[in-house]
């Protein structure tokens, strides 16, 4: 695995990938984008196991610890929500636990896609950041 | 009742404040109404008024603020009755929405009549408010839940339901109108079947309310409960119609304030009805908002609305029938104004995304009908619900926005 910059170097660039976007149509073909590129995730972590409860889409996320820095990968049925799975793993992936339950994650709310942090029962990016965060936590426990 | 005048849809829409205001820089287009029904100025009017001029605790007060707010509470009442045909004003039980209504039948009438071995019907159709109080009481009392089949359209199995009536059924609890494919069910039929092998019979009129003419004697209906804001009113306030004698027969839901004749620490008399069904100090405000709204439906005429629903739901379906992979979903004849569909390679979820940024409310989901979906073998659906401020050119609006999404995802 390749090394990897800072989460808030990441969340930077994303804030200003997104500046350039005129219209929400940009915004929402980047996140598709986005989930088209996402790596595909092995059918056998497909499973309810997972599966992050709460979102009205199916979204799995796995993840995996090598040499102290926490790995995710995943997959959702919805294209858009699959592309938010992409962007978190973007940022997420391949940082130590500690850095992963630090991450503050301002970038959601500056690129404006804060709507889908919220508590509505159909959310997904909450749910999804909880997981990734508890993953985190875990592996930090295990030491 | 109805006006004669011709169906003047700008006009509505005038009455209605929140119809005038953007999402994302667009025109609002609101379809979700058969999750909750926009509220008209005088609805609104009616909360603040009784919170400004005369908020008092109602029925017991020997004030003037009290006897005005019982008035206006116990008229409510009236106008409720009214409009679903109750024979008898007491009949008409204030509940804080169709979930309660429900339960309460499922737990007084429930707790007091069923016994083990007894069996209650609901359909593949019901929202989970009218399974989870049903299978509650059903573990309690050892009492079996057999559920009607549909075809794929959704219309009930009635040849299925014949064969599972029996001496044992002692409820049946269906949904008049499908909240998430909006097709009505033939709830005559099956009152009169029900009837006949001595079972009760609960309708439930969340969606069908606002719609069709409701007349409870002449269905015939033990139980019939609806939602005051799927009908243009508030929040907070739904209704349980019951037959007196059901009623009288069923012990309280809640104990408390309101709903007693005396107390001592060794006895507790019960009030009469409605009162011993409503523990507490009731929604008072939002009880009395009620009022304007079943005002709003009777001054536009039901079958007026109607009529205009008809004519969007036709409209919109011909359109979306256009639309390559796209499945509407209940696609028959008796409908209300629902139309949910389907679309090959596209999840719900991503239209509803797309369409929100469009200015466009839907719903997406299971709606509340999980059994149902896996029915279908369906993860959910997209679901457009037309009320009376609703246009031909708000559909265009989301027939373009619909084709753009799935462009946009595929």
């Amino acid at each position: 695995m390749e090394s990897y910059q800072p989460i808030s170097a990441t969340e930077k660039e994303i804030i200003e990938d997104f500046s350039m976007f005129e219209t929400w149509e940009d915004k929402y073909e980047y996140i598709i984008d986005m989930g088209k590129k996402l790596a595909p995730l092995n059918d056998s972590f497909k499973t309810d196991d997972y599966k992050i409860k709460g979102c009205q889409s199916s979204v799995w996320i796995h993840s995996f610890e090598k040499d102290g820095r926490v790995y995710f990968e995943g997959d959702s049925d919805a294209v858009i929500v699959k592309g938010l799975v992409s962007l978190m793993i973007h940022v997420l992936s391949g940082h130590t636990p500690q850095a992963i339950i630090d991450a503050p994650l301002g970038f959601i709310d500056e690129v404006g896609l804060s709507s889908h942090l919220a508590q509505t029962r159909s959310n997904g990016l909450r749910a999804m950041i909880k997981q990734m965060k508890l993953d985190a936590t875990a592996f930090k426990l295990k030491g | 009742m109805a006006s004669t005048l011709p169906y003047d849809v700008q006009a509505i829409r005038t009455e209605f404040p929140i119809l005038q205001r953007t999402v994302k820089g667009k025109p609002l287009v609101y379809f979700d109404n058969a999750a909750t029904a926009q509220k008209p100025k005088q609805v609104i009017d009616a909360i603040t008024h009784y919170y400004s001029h005369y908020n008092a605790n109602i029925h017991r007060g020997l004030h003037t603020l009290a006897d005005e707010a019982t008035a206006a509470f116990e008229a409510s009442r009236s106008a409720v009755q009214t409009f679903i045909q109750a024979k008898h004003h007491e009949e008409i039980i204030f509940t804080k929405g169709t979930t309660e209504s429900i339960n309460l039948v499922a737990l007084a009438w429930g707790n007091a009549f069923l016994n083990s071995g007894d069996e209650i019907i609901i359909s593949t159709l019901e929202h989970h408010a009218n399974i989870v109080p049903w299978q509650m009481i059903a573990e309690k009392k050892d009492v079996v839940i057999k559920v009607i089949p549909i075809d794929a359209d959704g219309r009930l199995d009635m040849e299925a339901f014949k064969k599972m009536l029996s001496p044992k059924t002692k409820m049946v609890s269906v949904v008049h109108a499908s909240n998430a494919l909006g097709v009505v069910n033939p709830v005559e039929d099956i009152i009169e079947l029900a009837h006949q092998h001595g079972s009760l019979v609960m309708v439930d009129g969340a969606q069908s309310a606002v719609h069709l003419d409701i007349d409870v004697q002449k269905l015939d209906c033990d139980f019939f409960v609806f939602s005051g804001h799927k009908i243009y009113g508030p929040t907070g306030v739904g209704v349980l119609y019951g037959k007196k004698h059901l009623l009288e027969s069923m012990p309280p839901f809640l104990g408390g304030g309101e709903m007693i004749k005396e107390v001592t620490f060794e006895k507790t008399t019960y009030n009469e009805l409605p009162f011993k069904f409503e523990a507490g100090t009731p929604n008072i405000a939002d009880v009395i908002a009620i009022h304007p709204a079943i005002e709003f439906i009777n001054r536009i005429g039901k079958a007026a609305v109607r009529k205009h629903e008809a004519d969007l739901l036709a409209y919109a379906s011909t359109k979306l029938r256009l639309i390559e992979g796209l499945q509407i979903r209940g696609d028959v004849e008796e409908k209300v104004s629902v139309v949910s569909f389907t679309i090959d390679g596209i999840h719900p979820q991503d239209l509803a995304i797309l369409l929100d940024n469009q200015g466009i409310a839907v719903r997406t989901g299971h709606h509340c009908a999980q059994p149902l979906m896996s029915c279908l073998g369906i993860v959910g659906t997209t679901r457009a619900s037309f009320a009376a401020y609703n246009t031909i050119e708000e559909i265009d609006v989301l027939i373009e926005a619909l084709n753009k999404s799935i462009r946009m995802l595929k």
